[in-house]
């Protein structure tokens, strides 16, 4: 809870880690002040690239007490304007799965490392970050995942590429940490049918998973920066059910 | 790629961007998340040059009507000239 009689204070800056294949990659690291210990989170970025709306969600996780690592998933594509990387990225169908996985637990050693750490490290992201963290948090280990709105976690056959080669869902026998999952009852990407297979298939390997879908609410119900998607109710409580449950699983 | 729905078209022509002009050798379509009109999906557009860099780029995002409009407004304009060129052209 928060005390106007305490010091509050964070730090918030790009660095760069090796990560996966030894890459140099971009991080937008954010921590508070002060000697911890924290809990670590790794936020994975939507398709739009590592934008401003990413970075204020790092600095709110940190608000609440969280040091945050943030990638730049594209950083290979070149540097520039956002919206330049992301199209590029958009152009080459995307960034391949076992780089992005590499990535996240890059971030995960390096939050993990820090003095200030807790020793525990989670993973969250939303629309294709959202897919990804999921997928970090079967793939490697970590200690809460949180997908938003993740789309993709359920993949036809015909949608598999070579940067996609296994649907997500695929790998949830292996899912590594408890699971909290935020949808809209009117997105199509995941649709209310995709997230009920989800549910499925994570009953079917006794995981411990919450899901919540939000009536009335689309994709990137998170998103104040896009009037069309906000959803301002649903984002309230879902911001409260993200740290409620990363304090829970993390603290 | 939230969609998979990406196509590529190689074009000959050239574009007028943020630092004047270059060649276009590909558009790259997509209907997709945008990034800055304010829908969950788009008809994106981005006139490249694949040897250029980041910046040689001129992007834009559609709806799908506009993006049809455009689509038959091209197709349009290729017919009058090819009727033009081969002077099958009636006179406006």
């Amino acid at each position: 809870m928060a005390d106007t009689g305490a010091y509050d204070g964070m730090l918030a800056e790009v660095t760069k880690i090796p990560g996966h294949g030894g890459h140099w990659i971009s991080v937008y690291f954010v921590r508070p002040l002060g000697p911890g210990p924290f809990p670590g989170v790794v936020w994975l970025h939507h398709m739009p690239g590592w934008d401003e709306w990413t970075k204020e969600a790092a600095r709110k996780l940190a608000y609440h007490g969280f040091m945050v690592a943030a990638p730049d998933l594209y950083c290979r594509a070149g540097t520039g304007a956002p919206e330049d990387v992301a199209a590029k990225v958009r152009a080459e169908g995307g960034v391949p799965d076992d780089q992005v996985v590499g990535d996240a637990a890059a971030c995960r050693d390096f939050l993990r490392a820090l003095p200030q750490s807790n020793g525990k490290v989670g993973v969250t992201g939303t629309c294709s970050g959202g897919r990804h963290a999921y997928l970090a948090a079967c793939r490697e280990r970590f200690d809460a995942c949180v997908d938003l709105w993740g789309g993709g976690v359920v993949m036809r056959p015909e949608d598999l590429t070579e940067k996609r080669p296994v649907a997500p869902i695929d790998y949830t026998k292996d899912l590594s940490c408890p699971l909290l999952g935020l949808f809209g009852e009117e997105d199509r990407a995941p649709s209310p049918e995709q997230v009920r297979e989800h549910e499925e298939e994570l009953k079917k390997y006794g995981k411990t998973y919450e899901f919540h879908m939000y009536a009335g609410a689309g994709h990137g119900f998170f998103y104040h920066d896009r009037p069309a998607a906000y959803r301002a109710e649903a984002a309230v409580d879902g911001w409260r059910k993200v740290l409620d449950f990363f304090h829970r699983h993390l603290g | 790629m939230c969609t998979n729905i990406l196509i590529h078209a190689r074009l000959e022509g050239a574009g007028f961007g943020r630092k004047g002009w270059f060649p276009v050798t590909r558009a790259n379509v997509t209907y997709d998340h945008p990034l800055h009109l304010d829908l969950e999906h788009a008809v994106t557009v981005d006139f490249v040059d694949e040897a250029g860099g980041l910046e040689a780029r001129i992007g834009v995002e559609l709806t799908v009507a506009s993006a049809r409009e455009l689509a038959e407004a091209l197709l349009a304009a290729c017919a009058e000239a090819e009727a033009y060129e081969t002077g099958a052209a009636q006179p406006r």
